[in-house]
Order: C-alpha cells, then structure tokens, then sequence
C-alpha cells in the first residue's frame, strides 16, 4: 500500500519534500534491497540513517504498516554487511558493547563525568579550546549535559519504597542506563510520586539498558541479549507494572514481545513483560492516588513536547498533558506540532546534526510562540535536545525545560522525604 | 541508460542537486499509489520555474527520451508509473502561491502546491476552494486539475474542472503555451483548459493554474445515518436527490469499511450495521436545519435504525477525516488492496451496490464498498493477496464485469481516479472507437512523438468485453 497519507507526518520529508525521506520511499527502498533491485550501498545506509526513527509515520497510517519494525530490520541487515570507519567503529563498540550494557561502567561514566564537570576541569577544556577539536554537535551537547552523578537512584533511595498509605500495587521502576547516570534525580523523584500516589516501588538492582539505541542501530542481538537480563531481572511475580519515565526505553520494553519473537525461552515471558509496561503519567493519572498539585509562585505557563516513542510506540499522548493540567495556578498551553520530533532521536542529533539543526529551529519556532515558563518533557533525549534549543534560538532565563515528574515533583507540596527510607530489601 | 550529454544538459538547466539518477532516486519514483505496479525511470529531475521545464523539454525532445510529470505520486490509476523509463520530472519544488485576487476571486498557484496547504490559506483569507479529494493532504494542484480529482464536496460543489479559469503550460516541444484567464466567460475557439483538465500528464506540463474561488458558506452540519440494511442506505442516497436536497456531502461506508476505518480511527463507529451515510449539508443555517431535517425523516422512512447529529465541529472532522482513511484502512484486512472506481447515475446507486454485491458472490471474492454515493461515484475495493494468482484473477474478472455494469446502468469505467494504465483496456468501452480516434489525432496534434506521459490512457489493445486476463 502506498497512499502517502504518512508523507505529511513525517519531519524529513517535510524538510525537504523529497520521495526518498518519506516513509513511504524509504519503505520502497527497503523492499527495493528485499527484492534485489537495488544494492543496500552507502547511500542506501545513509538514507536509513537520515530517518530519525520517530515514528510520526505509523499512527498516520491506516493501513496499520509496522515502519519501526522494518526500519530495525533494514538496519540490522546494514549492520550485517557494514564495514563501519575505524572511529566510528570504536565509538560504536564502546558505548553499545562496552558501557551501556553495565551499570559498574555507567557508574564510573557517571563519575567521570561528574569529575570532569565539577573538578574545573571543563573551564580549562573550554578555556583552551580543546573542545574545538569535537565536532560541533558534541560540543553544544556538552555545554547542556546536567550535572552528572556516579550515585544511581539505588545508591540514593535503596531497592525498595514503601507506598504511601493504602498500597495499591507493587510496581517496579525502570531506571534506565543514562537516565540513571545523568538524571538519578529525576528517577528518585519519580519513586517519590509514585509512592506519594500510593505504590510500593522496587527497583531490581539486576537491571540493565533496555536495548533501545542497539534496536535502532541494527544491533539486535545485543538488544535481545540485553532483554534477555532484563526479563529475568523482572521476573517476580509480585509486581504489577514496569514503570518507565523515558519514553524511548518505555517504549522499547513494550517491544519486547516483538524483539523475542521467536525466542524458545523467552518469546511468552516478553509477550507477558510487555503488556505490564506503563509510562510515570499514565500509571500515575490510570491509577494512582493523585496529591493535589499546586503552583507555588502563582500562575505559570506550562507546555508540553511529547516524546515521540511514547506517542507514537506507546500511544500515550494524553496523560502527561492532563497532570499538568492538574496542577492548580499552572495553565497549559499546547505548543503547535508538539507531536513533531524534535530531532533528539537517540543519537541522531550527534550523527546527523545539519537535519537534526534544522529540525529544532523549527520547533523552537513553535516553542517561542506559547511564551511558556516551563516547557516539559517525557525522555532524556528531548530534554536535552530542547535544553539545546531554548539555549541557541530561545531565552534560557525566561523558559525552564524539565521532566514531566521533576514539574510535579516541585508541585506535590511536602514531599516524602524517602532517603529516610534508607535502603531496604 | 541516459545519454550522458543529456543529462549533463539536464544538470546545467536545474544545478546538480536537482537532476538524479542514482538507484535510490529511481527506486523511489518507480511507483505511486497504485497497487503491483512498478518500473524504474532513468532519471529524476526537479525543476524550479516554467523556464526550466520548457528548456528541459526541448532537451528531452531533441533526445526522444519520454517524461513523466509528478505531484505526489498519489494516483491510483498508475498515471506516474514511468512504464517506458525516460524522465520523472516532480513539480514539487513549484509550490508557490503567486497571488489571490480579491477583487476577482482568483488564485493562481504553482502545480506543486499541496492541495491542503492551498484550501486552508484561501479558508484563511475567508474565502473557499471547494474541490476536496480525500488525498488533500498529500495530492497536489498540479496532480488534481490533470486527475480532475472529485472529493467529497463533489455532489454540490462539482470538481476540480469546475474551478480552473486558466493554465499555463509547457508543450512537449518546449513552447509555452497560455489558456482561458480570470475570466468567468471565454468562448474563444476549443476551450484548450478544459481539455487540459483530466489530460493526466499526456498532452502537456501544466506550469500554472488561476483557479476559482467562492465565497465559503455560512453554515454546516453533519449528520451519521446507519442501517441494518445495505440497500436501505443505497436507495436512501437515490431519495434524498430525488427529493431535490443537494447535500454537500453524501457518503457511504459498508459494514467491512466501517470496521477498519474506527480500527483506525478509534470513534466508536457502529461495527454492527450494514452501512452508513455520512452526510453535510452547508449554506444558509436556517436552510441548512431544514434541509437536515427532511432528510433525518428521509432516513428514517428508508428505516435506518440511527440517525446522530455530529454536536461539535471537531466530531464531525474527525468523521470526515475517518471517512478518508477508508481506502487505505481495508488494507488492514488483507495483503493487498485493489480499490476501483465505477460511477453510475445518482437514481441507479442502489442497483450498483445490489450488483457489486451479487458480482463479487459470484467470484467468491471480498469486495468492500464505499465512495461519494450522492454522486453516484462508488469504490468497490478488493481485499486480496498478490501472491495467490489465482485469487487476483477472479478479482479482475469480478472488476471487469462491475465496469461492465456500471455501463449497463449508464455510468462509466471512472469517475474520478483517470485511466491511466490500469483503465486503460477500458476506455473504449465508454467511448466508442470514433471518440479513441478523435483522441488519438489530439493526442498527435500536440505530442507528435509521443514523449509526455507514454503508455497511459491508450492501451495497446482494447479489452474484449467478454472477459480476459487483465494482461
Ligand atoms: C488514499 C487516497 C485517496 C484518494 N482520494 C481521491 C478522491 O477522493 N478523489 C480523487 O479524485 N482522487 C483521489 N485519489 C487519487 C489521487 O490522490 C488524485 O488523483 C490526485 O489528484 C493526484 O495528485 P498527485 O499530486 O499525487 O498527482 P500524481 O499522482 O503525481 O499525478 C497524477 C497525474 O497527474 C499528472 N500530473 C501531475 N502533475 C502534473 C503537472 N504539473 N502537469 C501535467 N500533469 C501532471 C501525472 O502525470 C499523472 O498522470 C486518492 C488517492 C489516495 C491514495
Ligand atoms: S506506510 Fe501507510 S500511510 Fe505510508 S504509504 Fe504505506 S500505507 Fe500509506
Ligand atoms: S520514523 Fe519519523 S523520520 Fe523516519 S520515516 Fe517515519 S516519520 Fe519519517
């Protein structure tokens, strides 16, 4: 089926009006190397690369055509026969095999990082301009990078919180790879609310990375080994939920039971593991026992960036949007194109920066135009990535970008001090 | 493979970015909306003004290489299909609006424009464009006026043909040629922009278009009838006109289509009914309410078991939005999806549906149906699958004999999608052999060597009416 109707949705395309950006060409080009008319050469990785992966495409189209699952398939049949540059091969297997897969090594990451922030060793890198020898992408993205911490949300909260009152369910958190080393605030404070909510919270401390940027990098056996860890480290019983507060790992553990298909030993426990995986805000506003939020400083103006794997892989756009709306004293108001991608996109805003530049200008285009005070994410990625743009085409003093649960989290009133907690289980 | 002095050529006219012939190219310009049709042209060219189309014609003249123009590519007839290789040349870059004309209510605009863009600026300047094709968001201005595409306005408002004042064009050996105006009457000689209107790429490359604007109406509602009974619905459509009520739109969806359409939609369509009409009526409010009215009882006397009064504008979009969907939604059922496009006289509607229904038993194949039922313009879809032959035959001999119907009943082989490749082998049957040759010497009076648009419309031979392979 070709009708097209997913050739407006789609941010490539609408950049720059040509066949082969659009889901439906690349989709053409896919079955074109499928049905051997065509080689899968350089320009045909390059074009499966210029797709941000976003998604837009599949709730435009009627016909129900499952785009993320062939582009995971096209690149993965890329990876097969690619012979990437030495750099980039050695960046690839760094982080993919090396990093992301090991919480001991995100850990020094994170310390690392921390260092190189705190120490003052950053001023002397900008200072000298040894920056400069980066690419600009990397560059930029270095100056937005929040503090980072060797300390994950385990090492600050424990492996267990008790629900507030009556518990209504036992849930387990996801905390991510990144998420915990750059944001382990944001997943303490996710815990937080969910147990203000009224949820026992657990945090398997087995867990690894969900496997997100190995699936749209065409690494699936990686991925399905890192499923695989994860499977087992959720695996009790007990737990109602696997609660996700970024949206492209969220969406990610949903895929699952499509990843492990197939798999003689797991394909029924992904099946299983998928169906229970919620986004923070659907869980929370689903249902949670919702604090009353309030504004403090009187009225603000609040917007909303959707992540594009929790629109358009998990289907969840509405949620977040009504806790904000929640929040007494806080308008919000919706930012034109709010589901389009921002050009985050995993890592597609370091490989692919001149698209990804393009991408946000336009959105900060819309952003601007709400003269919002906050402007609110769901994923890590978007939140940098419009970090970035209020930072190059917006007012950085005028507009904060944070995480949905952070926004809350300020607002619930007295927050449950859970550190008291201390660790358990 | 193109002689690479004229593609060197191409590439001075329009700058390297806009003249390519690698495979990625190619591939992505081998097909457009049309089911199992495919062939790779020899090259893409993109150009950006009517001087470049007119200097790249006389390249391609002077090299007998044959072109394709596109829009979007989202015909459904095989029109940009490049079944003779040569050129795809896409209008796309020619997307600007160069004026509205307020004291004349006119716009001229390039052909690459997206049609959605166009209605909702003229929408915004307070004034209305009526042609709709449910493909608005993606189809163009170019690839609708040389469709003379029909939408869902079309039983009230007409189509497109009834909205083109004038055209600007390039010939196939380069020269400009310039037709009608801002004119509302024009009977100088053969009216050349009529007949430039549903040509499909084959007489000329339309550069420009003034179109006709109207003033937008005051008022509008829309209205759900559902049946139990499929031909209840049908024989309603034939009563409201028949009534002398001319909605603005008139629509039907049978059980199969209503199924994947709130599948995609998520609106809550009644899955259990046989059919439903999706009807507006715009204008005058006060007229709007009686006219809604006497159809309501219309409905009801045909004993639709439903009838609901969309209560907001939003709800009553997203139905019309939904309704859209429908062709693409049935591939949900079935690998693939053959959609076609019989239309008959508006009292004959309810004898169609009773036929397509009975033809498609007869073959053992599912055909869904719905379409722009008030103006006697149905889609009868085949969900099947390519891969079973056998099954695709049986299809094509259920089509042929529904085009043969809709004849019977004095309608014709396409109402609003063109010939293109696919009806190609049909023409004939609605016009007779003097009105193929009379377009045959058109056809030569202004593309002697054949390069615009080669292969569509005339077949190489005509389907005999006893039914063959579709070869
Ligand atoms: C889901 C779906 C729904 C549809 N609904 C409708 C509908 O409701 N009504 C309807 O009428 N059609 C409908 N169509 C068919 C199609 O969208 C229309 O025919 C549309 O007008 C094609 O526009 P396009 O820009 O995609 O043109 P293309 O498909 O690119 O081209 C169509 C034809 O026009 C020619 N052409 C394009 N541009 C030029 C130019 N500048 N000069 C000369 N020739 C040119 C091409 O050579 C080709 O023959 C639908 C299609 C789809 C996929
Ligand atoms: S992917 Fe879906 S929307 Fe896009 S062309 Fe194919 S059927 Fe149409
Ligand atoms: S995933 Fe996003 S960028 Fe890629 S084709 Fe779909 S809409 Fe376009």
């Amino acid at each position: 089926m070709r009708c097209g109707f997913c050739l407006p949705a789609c941010p490539t395309f609408r950049e720059t009006g040509l066949e082969p950006e659009s889901p439906r060409g690349r989709i053409a080009l896919m079955k074109a190397v499928a049905d051997g008319i065509m080689e899968p050469d350089k320009a045909f990785a390059e074009q499966m690369n210029h797709c941000l992966g976003c998604r837009a495409c599949e709730p435009a189209c009627p016909a129900d055509v499952k785009y993320g699952q062939l582009l995971e398939q096209a690149r993965d049949a890329i990876e097969d026969h690619a012979d990437h540059s030495l750099p980039a091969k050695g960046v690839r297997r760094l982080f993919f095999k090396d990093v992301l897969p090991h919480r001991s090594r995100l850990k020094w990451l994170g310390r690392s990082l921390s260092f190189y922030q705190k120490s003052g060793l950053r001023q002397v890198a900008r200072g000298t301009g040894i920056m400069k020898l980066f690419p600009p992408a990397m560059r930029e993205m270095e100056r937005i990078l929040p503090e980072a911490s060797g300390k994950g949300v385990v090492d600050r909260i424990g492996t267990v919180v008790p629900a507030k009152g009556e518990p209504i369910a036992r849930v387990a958190l996801f905390r991510g790879c990144i998420m915990d080393v750059l944001f382990s605030e944001t997943n303490v404070r996710t815990a937080e609310l969910l147990a203000e909510a009224g949820f026992e919270v657990v945090i398997p401390d087995n867990q690894v990375c969900c496997g997100a940027l190995h699936a749209h990098s065409g690494e699936l056996d990686q991925a399905r080994g890192l499923a695989r860890s994860n499977l087992d480290a959720f695996r009790d019983a007990g737990i109602r939920h696997i609660v996700s507060n970024a949206g492209g790992c969220g969406a990610q553990l949903a895929e699952y039971g499509h990843l492990m298909h197939g798999d003689e030993e797991y394909a029924e426990l992904a099946v299983e593991f998928a169906s229970r995986v919620v986004d923070v805000s659907q869980l929370l506003l689903g249902s949670g026992r919702l604090p009353a939020f309030t504004e403090q400083s009187g009225g603000v103006r609040v917007t909303y960036q959707d992540s594009c794997h929790l629109r358009n892989g998990m289907r969840s756009s509405g949620a977040p949007r009504q806790l904000i709306r929640q929040v007494a004293g806080a308008s919000f108001v919706e930012m034109k194109e709010a589901d389009r991608c921002c050009g985050s996109a995993g890592i597609y805003n370091v490989t692919q920066p001149e698209m990804a530049g393009q991408i946000l200008e336009h959105k900060m285009e819309h952003a601007n135009a709400t003269e919002a005070a906050y402007l609110l994410t769901s994923n890590p990625g978007c939140l940098l990535q419009m970090k970035l743009g209020v930072q190059k085409h917006g007012d950085p003093a005028a507009m904060k970008v944070m995480h949905v649960v952070d926004f809350l989290h300020e607002r619930m009133g007295e927050p449950a001090s859970l550190s008291a907690a201390g660790k358990q289980g | 493979m193109l002689d690479p002095a004229m593609a060197r050529r191409l590439r001075d006219i329009v700058g390297e970015k806009h003249f390519k012939d690698d495979p990625e190219a190619k591939v992505a310009h081998s097909y457009d909306g049309t089911p199992m049709l495919q062939s790779l042209p020899d090259g893409v060219v993109y150009p950006d003004s009517t001087a470049q189309v007119s200097e790249i014609m006389k390249v391609l003249a002077e090299y007998r290489v044959p072109v394709v123009s596109r829009g979007s590519g989202s015909n459904l007839c095989g029109g940009t299909v490049p079944v003779q290789g040569g050129i795809v040349m896409v209008m796309h870059r020619m997307n600007r609006l160069l004026e509205v004309d307020m004291d004349n209510l006119t716009a001229t605009v390039q052909p690459g424009m997206i049609t959605a863009a166009f209605t909702e600026h003229i929408e915004s300047l307070g004034l209305f464009y009526p042609p709709d094709p449910s493909s608005m968001k993606i189809s163009t201005i170019g690839g609708n006026i040389s469709e003379c595409s029909g939408g869902l306005r079309g039983l009230k408002y007409g189509t497109t043909k009834d909205y083109v004042l004038g055209l600007e064009a390039v010939l196939a050996n380069g020269e400009i040629l310039r037709t009608g105006g801002k004119l509302m009457k024009d009977v100088a000689g053969y009216d050349l922009t009529k007949l430039l209107v549903g040509s499909e790429g084959t007489l000329a490359i339309i550069t420009e278009a003034t179109l006709k604007l109207v003033p937008p109406p005051a008022g509008k509602k829309t209205m759900l009838a559902m049946y139990k009974d499929l031909y209840g619905a049908a024989r309603t459509v034939s009563r409201i006109i028949e009534n002398k009520i001319i909605p603005a739109t008139l629509e039907i969806l049978d059980n199969p289509t209503i199924r994947v359409v709130d599948d995609f939609a998520r609106l809550g369509l009644p899955r259990d009914m046989e059919a439903i009409l999706l009807i507006e009526q715009d204008g005058d409010p006060e007229a709007v309410e009686r006219d809604m009215e006497a159809i309501r009882l219309i409905c009801e006397a045909e004993k639709a078991d439903r009838v609901e009064v969309a209560q907001t504008r939003e709800e009553a979009e997203k139905l019309v939005a939904a309704r859209r969907s429908a062709f693409t939604a049935l591939a949900r059922l079935r690998p693939t999806t053959i959609l076609e496009d019989a239309t008959v006289p508006r009292s004959r509607i309810a004898d169609m549906v009773l036929r397509i229904r009975e033809i498609a038993d007869k073959y053992g194949v599912s055909i869904a149906t719905f379409g722009h039922a008030g103006d006697g313009n149905l889609h009868p879809t085949a969900t099947t699958d390519a891969r079973d032959a056998e099954e695709v035959h049986r299809v094509e001999q259920a089509f042929a004999e529904i085009f043969e119907a809709a004849i019977e009943l004095g309608g014709t082989i396409t109402g609003e999608h063109g010939v293109g490749v696919v009806k190609a082998p049909f023409l004939e049957w609605k016009v007779g052999a003097s009105g193929i040759a009379v377009m045959k010497g058109i056809k030569d009076a202004f593309d002697p060597h054949h390069l615009l648009n080669p292969g569509k419309m005339f077949a190489g031979e005509t389907r005999k009416r006893v039914v063959i392979d579709r070869g």
